[in-house]
């Protein structure tokens, strides 16, 4: 038991060390992957460490080797989970949503009266706690991945809205006047000038948009859901005491979090190659 | 601003009209199957009046829940029982104290992770990647079983709820102070050294105030995160009290009108919070001459 004890300190010591060590070099490609990923692993070996040492109930803190041997004992569940929750419900809310968003403020645009009137009431309910309309949503549209759907298009739907808007806004009189002596028209301008110009706004709705879409996705289910998906699972388990099943859900929701995340972030970087902040770091 | 003003009247008064539409129009199969069964044929009028006044309405018109709400918060206070349990006030009240709980303790821990991250590099190296992808993962996910496990250690109440507020505000924290402590200029910087002043100072006198627009535009993020953390954190305790706790109950017992005043209120709280820190912003602000 002292043995885990002290082997803790000692990974942990020796990271620490570590990571000092190779803070001091100049930063490159592998200092720049190798920091974190060594903070990361230190982390998760003192957390065994210290389940073990100090026999903590699997009840309340399962060891993480506890959880993978779950998650490689459970990967049929997990992956019916993953698919009612994440693709069915979350990405086809956030498809929806982000859409209608960009098309709605597309049409906004052209009315500077209702840019005026919207925006304010925009931003405002981007502020409110919307996923208090889940339990509104789960009545309405039944228990079904319909109804996380809808949660997400909602939710997604404002900062999306906000930041289109504000994007749409960003090409300049001069850029402006320059397509006007081309003779170019409302469309082409807004294809060819002003949605490129957009691009960074829609993409940092975007970016936001993914990590809220698996939460409204998730958090619907607690409403009531069928006897599958990600936030089912988690709060049934919860109830039966078996944490090492929430905590493999909770590696599937944020590898699934992480990955829709980076996912958008390398399409913005194809999108979006012109701008400044991803300029400097291809330098 | 007062450009403005008009427009918003008009989109607002446009949403209303919209709604008592919407409610109209979702109400109406339900109207109709209850005149149906009493056999009696409803005119357009009545029609429209009874889908504007039902029990349990698929949506329930706004002056449906403005009388909800004053029924349980105004009314409430004119007998005297503000903090009864049937009070909204009393709920809101519950909700509030974890969410200013977690505000405070996340916005200590952003600051002083920030703090690390720019004066130490080993830090910032290794943990600012992970601060980020922490917030890919649905942290909310994780409420019910923070909340379980707490309790299974013997706490219980306000700390649970107010550990998942914190999770959630302490990320635009520290992102946002990062961005401002690193805000000083290298000319003012250089200055500041040939005053020969200490790490410490150039904190206190440098750094840190020119970091105070960035911490409240992340302070404002950082309340409605809070909020919505103590919101999902009192669903899994089994509808005791609170906000959450009213919109779980609500949609046990299909109290639309109920889970409605429960949203316009949590609506209320978030604008009145954020509002409160956007006028501390004003007024630091223009005392330390920045806007």
């Amino acid at each position: 038991m002292m043995i885990w004890l002290a082997a803790g300190l000692l990974i942990w010591a020796a990271g620490w060390r570590l990571n000092n060590a190779l803070s001091e070099r100049p930063t490159d490609d592998f200092t720049r992957f190798a920091i974190p990923a060594i903070f990361g692993v230190t982390i998760i070996a003192i957390w065994e460490c210290l389940v073990r040492g100090l026999d903590i109930s699997p009840v309340l803190l399962p060891a993480p080797s506890q959880i993978a041997l779950t998650f490689a004992g459970s990967l049929n569940i997990l992956w019916q989970d993953f698919v009612q929750t994440a693709i069915k419900g979350a990405l086809t809310g956030y498809a929806i949503g982000c859409g209608a968003a960009i098309l709605i403020s597309i049409a906004i645009d052209r009315f500077p009266f209702l840019q005026r009137g919207l925006l304010p009431v925009g931003n405002f309910v981007a502020a409110l706690p919307i996923i208090g309309i889940a339990p509104i949503l789960v009545m309405w549209f039944g228990f079904d991945w319909h109804s996380k759907a809808a949660v997400v298009v909602v939710m997604v739907f404002f900062p999306m809205l906000v930041n289109t808007v504000q994007g749409l806004r960003e090409s300049d009189a001069l850029q402006r006047d320059l397509m006007r002596t081309y003779a170019a028209s409302y469309w082409q301008t807004l294809f060819y000038l002003r949605l490129p110009a957009a691009m960074p706004f829609i993409f940092n709705g975007l970016k936001i948009a993914t990590t809220l879409a698996l939460i409204g996705a998730i958090v619907a289910e607690f409403f009531g859901s069928p006897i599958r998906g990600m936030g089912f699972r988690i709060s049934t388990s919860v109830g039966q005491l078996s944490m090492d099943l929430v905590w493999a859900e909770i590696v599937v929701a944020s590898l699934a979090g992480s990955g829709f995340y980076g996912g958008v972030a390398l399409m913005e970087r194809s999108v979006t190659f012109w701008h400044p902040s991803q300029r400097s770091k291809a330098l | 601003m007062m450009r403005s003003v008009f427009p918003v009247i008009t989109v607002a008064t446009a949403l209303f009209l919209l709604w008592y539409v919407a409610a109209a129009a979702l109400n109406a199969p339900w109207a109709h199957d209850k005149a149906k069964r009493a056999g009696i044929e409803l005119s357009f009028g009545e029609l429209v009046s009874d889908t504007w006044s039902q029990e349990k309405p698929k949506l329930p018109a706004p002056h449906q829940i403005g009388a909800e709400m004053w029924k349980t918060t105004g009314a409430m206070v004119q007998r005297g029982r503000a903090f009864s349990k049937r009070s909204l006030l009393y709920h809101s009240w519950v909700t509030f104290s974890s969410t200013a709980l977690g505000f405070l303790l996340g916005t200590g821990l952003g600051i002083a992770l920030a703090i690390g991250i720019v004066y130490n590099r080993a830090m910032n190296m290794s943990v600012m990647p992970w601060v980020i992808a922490s917030q890919t993962i649905p942290i909310l996910a994780i409420a019910p079983m923070i909340i379980v496990v707490l309790n299974a250690i013997g706490i219980s109440g306000l700390i649970p709820k107010a550990m998942i507020s914190m999770y959630l505000s302490f990320f635009p924290v520290v992102v946002g102070m990062v961005k401002g402590l690193r805000s000083p200029e290298a000319m003012q910087l250089d200055l500041i050294h040939t005053w020969s002043a200490s790490n410490v100072q150039i904190f206190w006198k440098l750094r840190l105030p020119s970091s105070m627009p960035y911490l409240f535009a992340s302070l404002k993020i950082a309340m409605a995160a809070s909020l919505v953390g103590a919101i999902v954190g009192e669903l899994p305790t089994g509808a005791v009290a609170g906000l959450g706790a009213r919109l779980l109950s609500g949609s046990y017992y299909g109290q639309t009108i109920q889970i409605w005043s429960a949203l316009i209120m949590a609506a209320t709280l978030a604008a009145i919070l954020v509002g409160l820190i956007g006028l501390i912003q004003r007024v630091t602000l223009s005392r330390m001459g920045m806007a």
